[in-house]
Order: C-alpha cells, then sequence, then structure tokens
C-alpha cells in the first residue's frame, strides 16, 4: 500500500532541527555527561580492589543491619549478602572482568543519578498538579512502551557515538519508574496527616518537605531501586552504540559468537544487579 | 470583642453556607430562593454541605456540634479554620472575620490561634512522640529548643511524660490521640478545635479521654469546640450543645434545655434514649412562686384559708426577710386555730430537706424517701424559696410516666 502519512520524515525534520540549532546544548551535555563518567570512572579505578571489595561488603552488611550492626542478630541478617558480594566480586575480578564492570557501575551510576533529578520533581509535579499529571502520564507511557532501541538512533545523532548516548538512552528508559512511584508515594500519604499539616498552618513546602516527602520516602526508594536495575537492564544496549563496560562485551560475544565471553560478562551483569538490588532495598525497606 | 449576656464571644458565625459542587453560584441563588435541597441537587449537581448557620461560641466554653454522619458537623469545624472553604457567611474569631482572610493572616490564624485535633490523630509516623507534639511549633519556625520544652509540657499535661522518644506506631489509639492533644496543646492557641477526636477510640478509653479533657479544660480554660456523633458525649463535655441535621442547625442550648424542650421530632427521637436523671436539675421541675405563708402576717385563720383553696395540707412558710424557715402541716394548724394562737411559729417543721436549684434530679430522689414533704428549693445566698418540686413530678421524671399514668398505676396498687 502506498504510504499516505509520513510521520517518520516529520520526526526525522524536528530532529534535525532540533539537532542543527541546539548544537551547543548537545555538545554541554555530552562534554558535562564524558566528564562525570571518565573522573568517576578514574575514582572508583583508583580503589584498590580489596579496599573496594571491602568497602562494598560492608555497605551490603550496613544497609541489611542498620542499628543492630554488631549485635548478633545483625550477623543472621546481614551475612548472607556479604557473602555473596565478596564471592560475586572476586569471581568477576578473578575472570578478569573487573574494569567492565567499573565502567558499567559508573553508567549505571550517572545514568541513575540524572534519571532521579529529572524523575524526582516530575514526579512531585504530577502529585500535587492534576494538568501536570494528565500531561506527564502518557508521555512516560510512551517512553515505556517504544522499543529501548530506538531511542538509540536520535541519542547517536546529537551525541555521536560513545557513553553519551548509551547514557542518554539509558536515562529515558529507567525514567519512568522514578516518576510514577515518588507521585504514587506522595499520592499515598494518608490524607489526615497532609490535612493536620494545613490545620497547624504549614505552608506547600512544609507539606511538602516536612510531611509528604518523608512519608513517601519508602517509595520513593523502590523507586530508586526499580531506576537501577531497568539503567542495569540497558547496559547491553547502551554498548551497541560504544558505550564500554560488562555490555559490550556481552555485545562482541554476539558478534563473535563466542558463548564463553557471553556468558561470563553476562554472568557479571546479573551478579552486579543483584548486589545493587538488594543494597538499594534494604535501604528502602530500613526507611 | 462583642459582648452577650456578659460573655465574651470568642467565635461567631453567621449564615455560613457551605456548597460542594461546580455550579455554586447557581445552587447558591436557588438556595437564598428557598429551595430545597433536593431540587438543588437534582438541578445543579450541587451538595449543601452546610445552610446557613449562625452560633456563637463564648469565651471558656466547650462547645459541642453534635450530628449524625453527613449531618455537617465536620465540614462545619472545617470552615471555622477554612480546611473548607464556606460559599457564603461569615466568621469571626474575636473581631475579625476569617473568611476574608489572604493567605498570610489565615496562616498565622491557623499557626496561632486555633490548633485541631484529629479523629484518626494525624500524627507523623516518622517522627517522635515529643516531635510530633512540637510539630505546629516546628512549622511556626520556633527553635528547637524552645518547642522542645513545650512539648514536653504539653506531653506532660496529657499524661505521657517518659514516651518522648517513642514512635507513633508503638503506642496504643488513645496514646496517640493523647499526643494529638498534645500538639494542639503546645501550641497554646485560645481555641481548640476537636474533629470527633474520641469517636475512634474505645469505650473505656473514650470514658478516660472525656474525663481528661474536663480536667484539663478546668485548668487551661480554653475555647474548645468539639464535634461528636454521641450524644451521651456531648453531654457530658459541652457547656452547650448544637445539633445538626442535613447541614441545618436544629437547635442550640445546654443539654438540660435539648433534653426538657427538644426543638424538633428529631432532637427529641435523639434525646430519647438519654439518662435524664443527671441532667434534669430542680431548676427545671420546680413549681415556681407556690402559695407561701408569711409569719409574720398570715395567723392560723389564714393558713387554713390559703390551704382550703388550693387543697393542699402542707405550706410553706418564710419570715419577713423572705427566708425560708419550713413548712406547717394542716393538722396542726387546726389544732392551732382551736387554741385560739396567733403564730404559726410554734407548728413550724424546720427538719425539712431543702435543695439548690442546680440538684440533679438523681440527687433528689433519695431525700423524698421517709417523709412526705415536698422539696424546697432555695437560692444559695438569699435562702429565699424559688420554688418546691413535689414528689410525683420527681417520679414522674424518674420514670417518664405519665401524670395519668401514674395515677392509674397507684389506683391498680391499690386495688390489690
Amino acid at each position: 500500500m502506498e504510504r499516505v502519512i509520513n510521520l517518520g520524515k516529520y520526526i526525522e525534520q524536528g530532529i534535525n532541527a532540533l539537532e542543527e540549532n541546539f548544537s551547543f546544548l548537545w555538545s554541554a551535555i555530552d562534554d558535562g555527561i564524558s566528564w562525570t563518567v571518565d573522573h568517576l570512572n578514574d575514582l572508583l579505578l583508583g580503589i584498590p580492589f580489596v579496599l573496594f571489595l571491602l568497602l562494598i561488603t560492608f555497605l551490603a552488611y550496613y544497609a541489611k543491619t542498620g542499628s543492630k550492626l554488631f549485635k548478633k542478630e545483625g550477623l543472621k541478617m546481614g551475612l548472607g549478602l556479604a557473602s555473596f558480594v565478596v564471592v560475586g566480586f572476586l569471581l568477576i575480578y578473578l575472570m578478569g572482568y573487573w574494569e567492565d564492570a567499573i565502567h558499567t557501575t559508573t553508567l549505571v551510576l550517572v545514568a541513575t543519578f540524572i534519571a532521579l533529578i529529572l524523575g524526582i520533581p516530575l514526579g512531585i509535579l504530577s502529585a500535587r498538579n492534576r494538568t501536570a499529571d494528565m500531561v506527564i502520564r502518557p508521555i512516560l507511557d510512551f517512553m515505556q512502551t517504544m522499543p529501548a532501541f530506538v531511542y538509540l538512533i536520535p541519542a547517536i545523532f546529537f551525541f555521536s557515538v560513545g557513553n553519551t548516548p548509551g547514557i542518554i538512552a539509558t536515562v529515558i528508559f529507567s525514567l519512568p519508574p522514578a516518576v510514577r512511584l515518588t507521585s504514587l508515594g506522595i499520592r499515598n500519604v494518608p490524607s489526615d496527616v497532609v490535612e493536620a499539616g494545613h490545620a497547624f498552618g504549614a505552608t506547600e513546602n512544609q507539606i511538602l518537605y516536612k510531611i509528604q516527602l518523608p512519608l513517601a520516602m519508602p517509595t520513593i526508594l523502590t523507586g530508586v531501586n526499580q531506576v537501577i536495575l531497568l539503567a542495569l537492564s540497558m547496559v547491553v544496549i547502551a554498548s551497541m552504540v560504544g558505550a564500554r563496560g560488562l555490555g559490550s562485551i556481552v555485545y562482541q560475544g554476539i558478534q563473535q559468537n563466542d558463548i564463553a565471553k557471553g556468558f561470563e560478562s553476562g554472568l557479571g551483569i546479573v551478579i552486579l544487579a543483584i548486589i545493587l538490588d538488594r543494597i538499594t532495598q534494604s535501604i528502602a525497606n530500613k526507611k | 470583642m462583642t459582648e452577650n449576656n456578659d460573655r465574651t464571644v470568642k467565635i461567631k458565625v453567621e449564615d455560613l453556607t457551605l456548597i460542594f459542587g461546580k455550579r455554586k453560584k447557581e445552587a447558591l441563588a436557588m438556595l437564598e430562593k428557598g429551595a430545597s435541597k433536593e431540587e438543588i441537587l437534582k438541578k445543579t449537581k450541587c451538595t449543601v454541605g452546610i445552610n446557613k448557620a449562625s452560633f456563637e461560641v463564648y469565651e471558656g466554653e466547650v462547645f459541642v456540634v453534635m450530628g449524625l454522619s453527613g449531618s455537617g458537623k465536620s465540614t462545619l469545624i472545617r470552615c471555622l479554620n477554612r480546611l473548607n472553604e464556606p460559599t457564603s457567611g461569615k466568621v469571626f474569631f474575636k473581631d475579625h472575620d476569617i473568611t476574608r482572610e489572604g493567605n498570610k493572616e489565615l496562616m498565622k490564624t491557623r499557626r496561632y490561634e486555633m490548633s485541631m485535633v484529629f479523629q484518626k490523630f494525624g500524627l507523623l509516623p516518622h517522627k517522635t512522640i515529643l516531635e510530633n507534639a512540637a510539630f505546629g511549633l516546628e512549622l511556626r519556625g520556633e527553635p528547637k529548643e524552645e518547642r522542645e520544652k513545650k512539648a514536653r509540657q504539653a506531653l506532660e499535661t496529657v499524661g505521657l511524660k517518659g514516651y518522648e522518644e517513642q514512635l507513633p506506631s508503638a503506642m496504643s489509639g488513645g496514646m496517640q490521640q493523647r499526643v494529638g492533644l498534645a500538639r494542639a496543646l503546645a501550641n497554646d492557641s485560645e481555641v481548640l478545635l476537636m474533629d470527633e477526636a474520641f469517636s475512634a477510640l474505645d469505650p473505656l478509653i473514650k470514658a478516660d479521654m472525656q474525663d481528661e479533657l474536663l480536667q484539663i479544660q478546668e485548668k487551661l480554660q480554653k475555647t474548645i469546640v468539639f464535634i461528636t456523633h454521641d450524644l451521651d458525649e456531648a453531654i457530658k463535655l459541652g457547656d452547650r450543645i448544637v445539633i445538626m441535621k442535613d447541614g441545618v442547625i436544629e437547635q442550640i442550648g445546654t443539654a438540660e434545655e435539648i433534653l426538657t424542650n427538644p426543638a424538633s421530632d428529631y432532637v427529641e427521637a435523639f434525646t430519647e434514649k438519654v439518662d435524664r436523671k443527671t441532667i434534669i436539675t430542680a431548676e427545671t421541675l420546680m413549681f415556681r412562686k407556690p402559695t407561701l405563708l408569711h409569719l409574720k402576717k398570715d395567723g392560723p385563720m389564714q393558713a387554713i384559708r390559703k390551704m382550703r383553696t388550693i387543697s393542699v395540707d402542707v405550706l410553706p412558710v418564710e419570715d419577713e426577710k423572705r427566708v425560708f424557715l419550713g413548712y406547717v402541716w394542716l393538722k396542726d394548724v387546726l389544732k392551732l386555730a382551736d387554741r385560739k394562737e396567733n403564730s404559726l411559729q410554734s407548728v413550724i417543721r424546720t427538719e425539712v430537706p431543702s435543695v439548690y436549684s442546680h440538684y440533679t434530679v438523681e440527687e433528689m430522689l433519695p431525700l423524698i424517701s421517709n417523709h412526705n414533704y415536698p422539696l424546697a428549693v432555695v437560692d444559695e445566698e438569699s435562702k429565699r424559696l424559688l420554688g418546691i418540686v413535689t414528689q410525683t413530678s420527681l417520679i414522674i421524671e424518674a420514670t417518664r410516666f405519665e401524670r395519668e399514668e401514674v395515677k392509674e398505676l397507684i389506683e391498680k396498687a391499690n386495688d390489690i
């Protein structure tokens, strides 16, 4: 059948125009992200493996135990995750993928950070403003259902290949839960507590910072956890536009039909995912 | 400040109307023209929450608004601090009209003048009891040390000393509501708005809290607007009670006024189950201005005439200063007349039960056993006779039988 509507062409034209007219913006974003990624990467790699292992093990243990850090029950609660961290990290290190794992971690951290910076305020806005919510909701649906690969094309277009387009695509893909769960958390704050705030003369800001955000925090942290996991799930796709890390090894494995490489790096991603998930989840549950 | 009956009016509500829905103006215009709630709902899809409510709350009183769910009582209390925005009408706090306040003034009113206690407590689960009690002060921006000092004091007032560092989740409903009360008290505002504050509590805890509130009120003398659906609670706590139905105020008055003189069938139906013995007083029951004998003026012959005219065989006597002395009986007076004596003095029975006008039926009932005098109601200061309460009227009040029914019962009993 003959094409009547050429929607794709208009999108292309629009993106072209954006690229040409705002090139200073794209290059500024590119510079900013590249700088952050490089420095964070160097920083993390600068930490000796043993020290890094100890730090993360302690963090995992602490996240699980909280105030019962030095008590007997604490040992029961934290030992499982702590030993998993030790075994998992040693495995990655000994397989020779430590550096790639750090690259991946860096990308995930930066993408998560950007997604939260954008997502939490959007979530607050959509919880407090009906019109904003009506605009934001369908956009989120669109972002979540559009195949993630599609984001790669404009990302390359604006930022060429490298870490930046990978991170941008990851941010778009992992942003929705940050918005949705922040909004949900704030909406679910019991109305009697908010009313009490109003009755005692709270300003809108006081309602937000002293009542809504603290009470929504567990839900917001669940959102953070979701963002991190979605970001991790994007690393392989992001590697197709040149992002480094374990994802690119998996991608190489696919291209070279190398089962060993693919499996090892895939396992590395799973280990990272489990550790990040468990740590953030126990922080969320502690609240 | 305006004066009324020598009492300072703290809150004055004038023609307060609140309409829920989108076409408020239209609905309001219909209401002004006297349309019914149903007509307005049908035509504009607006609900009338409060329909032209007017009342005054005096300084230092507990003013109870009572009604069933949907009567508009919670909406009404929320109009006082504008958690609900009135559609028309005025709410005066002291001299300023709260309905015309801008955001800043309203915030000030809420922060300094009126504190609220909620049915569901409205505590912050992530803050300690102390922080919760200090929350109103925190919102005002008071420094930490000062607000914690005040909060500690308020917690002590409500009996929660020692629980400062607990979290609300570790406490029972009654204790949580004490925290809610402490939060309101810590603000030290003149007006307390209590929205079904004790309705979510177990009966025993509820009674405890009511007693405690009355004790606190005796000390602090706040102006309290208390919402409840429980008439017993209203009677226990309220100096005056408002009864609401469908957004309309049915009656305002003291518990006794409402019980003895219900303004509508609705109010009467409500009051039927109440234990009246503890509420109805001599003031209501007594016959005012009874026939009297004056010791100086009336001799035995005059006494006999007076007794015959109203066909009784006992009459009260007072002296020249109109102080109540006691009763004389017909049989004694007849003897006096026989002996041609001139003064009633010798036959006055002085050991007779007298009460003050605030005595309740419950307190008077024991007094009528073992003798057959009517109870004399005397003024506390001047000792003048204000009226008499007959045994029959006491029994009628206590049993809620009609006068005819009592007669019938007596006749039946005589036949047995």
